[in-house]
């Protein structure tokens, strides 16, 4: 669908007296960045009172959309208009006084002032000394609490109420503000059921007193439940516009992946090949990995010889059951076993010890240490290995390094170059080398292949391919629905972090994977808790 | 911008670019100024007056070591003059035993410091600043306590030979100084835990994921630089002739980091310069006496150094900015 289609549709509308006049829209925004096009022409159109749903997969465009309407960035070309009329914000603090109020994904307000402060902050009452009027500030504090049903001394510090009850004060503070459009980021995320319900109440009371409410997210539970319309992005492009009663799961979840449920197809372009012959023997056994708000009781097996692939929407918990695994996660329970022996102490030192190795999603921030050399990055977890008495092997390094940089065909100037100047491909081959020297047995691959390029894609996913070949056993998260069904000789598919299903067989295929994706279910609602009933989440296992 | 610097027939832009400024400017800067003295300053460069500054500068390059290395962990140990005289303190209760059981003693001061700093900052979580200022306050008091309060003349004859003994005309303060530095120099490149102490300082999280005894660097780190520390402050103590714990050591760490800044090492971590930190140390000692031997109040050196620190840290920020 054309963006302009939407911006040209919405003077008619005006005209209709069913629909309610447009507060915010966002005109043919675009808004690059160096190296990417985080906005290509997006067009939104917020209208008074509605609930307006913003989803989309990581790197959609999503934040970038919030930041430009909130005034965190000023888009590069196309316009904001706010009640019809355009305007261009600075900063965020204009985007506020004009009535765009943002709460973001983690609370930011100021966790040692008081509640009724954060409030208030920067715009607090003052008395005729033109000091802080204490007194009516907290019994105005307290009012506007009250009115979302939340009761808390307004004097205590915001930092000693629990998440949920802070995420209120920021609503709180957004409305208190003359907010006629209130943005929500992902605002149940770190919620517990009953808060969830709280939140909605007050979403529903922002809904009658006509205030226009951008709220993205990605379960689907929570979407169908409060909002009326909705906005698909995808790769910085406007993919769907319109009322959501008018899709259903199966469509917006083929629409934010990029997949027609009927154009499906099996080995198209990527670098894997056929599937492999797993062993039956498994070599890694995980059971009960549980952890407050991100795991639920998940539970795996990986073979030797497979790639198992870990599907899931963003937010199901696919890359902490990884780092789970890996011993990176701190888990409330759960027992990991490689080849027969239980793991008594979830570390990652412990987790390499055993043979496990995770290549981290996030590169930049987990994985490479720019400052240090092709060379050193490669070696980093072998070096005790590589070292006699604690003194390092020269010799030992360049040797392991050469075998590896050929292998993996890195690209570099010489092991000597530092790893932060090459390319996001090359980077992720170092870190691969890294990986591999340790000899591992169970390699678990977040995201190998986002942001590197084509080439360097088709390559990671070869050597993906071979590696199962060899026998080693390769767990796969991608986003890339694509990349994941051909490259996986099996599905686990999570939802809200807890097991949804799992596919074999003839059964991996994009179609059975979206189905699974848009099932109804208890984990994809308020989240994972203790509270919500594990043998619900047992039940759908059999999906 | 990487692959800008990495283009061949870009020297003239390289020599002027504050890369290489954060990199070869400490030495530069030496080696102007002691130019400078050769032309302008009599009686500078002569054997007993390099013999001077180097006696001098010997404790501060040997904290600053330490600190170097605790700045490549991206932390920063603010207790080192207060390790200082906690050594000071001890040395004299202990040196009836003789001096190896009275230095054991002083370094085992250094050691339980590093230990409690390393502590606080890898396993309890604080900020190494607000982990090590407990120790900068506490430990001189600790010091002011076990000395009573008072300065002691040191009469050992084989402490007072470490101040003052030569060894084939080289002073032994600047020998230990100059081993010290190789030693460390060492364990930063040729050991698995300087090369560790580098991963974390660089990128804490990808090293925790990598397996890397991150708790276990760190503390090490503190350890050693408390260990320099209390070693610096037996030396400075021999070369008193006398334990001050009440003076000794005080605002040793603002000179130790200044001596590994203006030395080119980042403060963000991930690299550790140990010879750029000796040099530094020596600039800052250089361009004092400089200035004292031009007849400038001991005030104008520290505006002089002051500008010096400006500049390093200055184009420390324009290289990460990039």
């Amino acid at each position: 669908m054309a963006p302009p289609e939407a911006a040209a549709a919405a003077p008619p509308e005006d005209t209709d007296p069913a629909v309610p006049p447009a507060v915010l829209e966002a005109i043919g925004v675009g808004k690059r960045f160096p190296g990417v096009v985080a906005l290509d022409d997006v067009s939104l159109t917020l209208r008074q009172g509605e609930i307006h749903a913003l989803v989309g997969e990581n790197g959609a465009g999503k934040s970038t959309l919030i930041k430009v309407l909130t005034g965190v960035h000023r888009p590069d070309s196309g316009e904001l208009r706010l009640h019809g009329q355009p305007v261009s914000f600075a900063r965020p603090y204009e985007a506020q006084q004009a009535g765009v109020s943002t709460i973001y994904q983690e609370v930011n307000l100021v966790p040692l002032m008081s509640v009724a402060r954060n409030i208030f902050l920067g715009r607090e009452p003052k008395n005729r000394l033109r000091l802080i009027d204490f007194p009516r500030m907290h019994r105005e504090a307290a009012e506007l609490l009250a009115g979302f049903g939340v009761t808390a001394d307004v004097r205590r510090p915001l930092g000693s109420l629990g998440v949920g009850t802070q995420q209120m004060v920021a609503l709180a503070r957004a409305v208190s503000v003359q907010a006629r459009v209130v943005v929500m980021d992902e605002p149940t995320s770190a919620l517990e059921p009953r808060e969830v319900e709280t939140l909605f109440r007050v979403i529903g009371e922002l809904h009658s007193r006509q205030i226009a409410v951008l709220y993205v997210s990605h379960r689907m539970d929570e979407l169908y439940r409060i909002c009326d319309r909705l906005t698909v992005l995808r790769d910085g492009r406007l993919v769907h516009t319109g009322d959501l009663a008018d899709l259903d799961r199966m469509q917006l979840v083929s629409m934010m992946l990029g997949r027609e449920v009927a154009e499906v197809r099996r080995h198209g372009v990527t670098g894997f090949g056929e599937g492999h012959r797993a062993d039956r023997e498994p070599v890694l056994t995980a059971t009960g990995l549980s952890r407050r708000h991100q795991l639920d009781d998940v539970a795996l097996q990986l073979h030797p010889g497979e790639v198992l692939g870990l599907g899931g929407l963003l937010g199901s918990g696919r890359s902490e059951t990884a780092k789970a695994l890996a011993g990176a996660l701190p888990l409330d329970s759960g027992t990991v076993t490689v080849a027969g022996r239980r793991l008594r102490r979830l570390t990652s030192a412990a987790a390499i010890r055993a043979g496990i190795s995770l290549l981290p999603e996030d590169r930049k921030a987990e994985g490479v240490i720019p400052g240090l050399s092709v060379r050193e990055n490669i070696v980093l977890a072998a070096m005790p290995r590589l070292s006699r008495a604690g003194v390092v092997s020269r010799a030992r390094q360049d040797r392991i390094v050469e075998v590896f940089m050929k292998r993996l065909r890195i690209k570099a100037s010489s092991p000597e170059q530092k790893v932060g100047e090459l390319s996001g491909g090359n980077q992720q081959k170092v870190l691969l080398a890294r990986w591999l020297c340790l000899e591992p047995r169970v390699l678990l691959l977040d995201e190998p292949t986002r942001g590197i390029d084509v080439g360097a894609k088709a390559e990671v996913q070869a050597l993906v391919d071979e590696l199962a070949q060899e026998g080693l056993a390769v767990l796969l998260i991608s986003s890339d629905i694509e990349e994941l069904v051909e490259g996986a000789d099996r599905l686990v598919v999570l939802r809200g972090g807890a097991v949804a299903g799992e596919l074999t067989g003839d059964r991996v295929g994009e179609a059975e994977l979206l189905e699974v994706l848009a099932a109804h279910g208890p984990g994809a609602g308020g989240g994972t808790s203790g509270d919500t009933a594990p043998d619900e989440a047992a039940e759908e296992e059999q999906g | 911008m990487s692959q800008l610097a990495l283009r061949p027939g870009r020297w003239a832009g390289r020599l002027a670019s504050p890369a290489w400024f954060q990199r070869y400017g400490v030495y530069a800067a030496v080696a102007v100024l002691l130019l400078f003295n050769a032309a302008f300053t009599d009686h500078f460069l002569t054997v007993d007056n390099l013999r001077t500054q180097l006696v001098q500068v010997a404790p501060v390059v040997i904290v600053a070591l330490g600190m170097a290395l605790v700045i490549g962990t991206e932390g920063v140990d603010l207790s080192v003059g207060s390790t200082m005289a906690l050594a000071a303190a001890l040395l004299p209760l202990y040196l009836g035993y003789g001096l190896v059981p009275a230095l054991l003693v002083a370094l085992l001061a250094g050691v339980v410091v590093g230990v409690v700093n390393g502590t606080l900052v890898a396993v309890v979580g604080l900020q190494p600043i607000v982990a090590t200022l407990a120790l900068f306050v506490g430990g001189r008091g600790l010091a002011l306590v076990i000395a009573d309060g008072q300065l002691k003349q040191i009469a050992n004859p084989d402490l007072l030979s470490l101040g003052s003994g030569q060894v084939a005309g080289v002073p032994v303060v600047v020998l230990i100084a100059g081993v010290l530095a190789l030693l460390v120099a060492g364990i930063v490149h040729r050991t698995t835990f300087g090369r560790q102490l580098v991963a974390v300082g660089g990128n804490r999280a990808a090293a925790g994921l990598a397996g890397l005894p991150v708790r276990r660097v760190l503390t090490g780190v503190y350890v050693l630089c408390g260990v320099l520390a209390a070693l610096s402050g037996v030396l400075a103590t021999a070369r008193l002739t006398a334990s001050d714990p009440s003076a000794l050591g005080n605002l040793m760490e603002l000179s130790a980091i200044t001596a590994v800044v203006v030395g080119g090492t980042p403060l963000t971590g991930g690299s550790v310069r140990v010879l750029g930190t000796v040099t530094g140390a020596l600039l800052m000692q250089l361009l004092r006496a400089t200035l004292v031997k031009h007849d400038l109040p001991d005030s104008t050196a520290q505006m002089a150094q002051a500008a010096i620190i400006l500049v390093a840290v200055y184009v420390a920020r324009e290289r990460r900015s990039r």
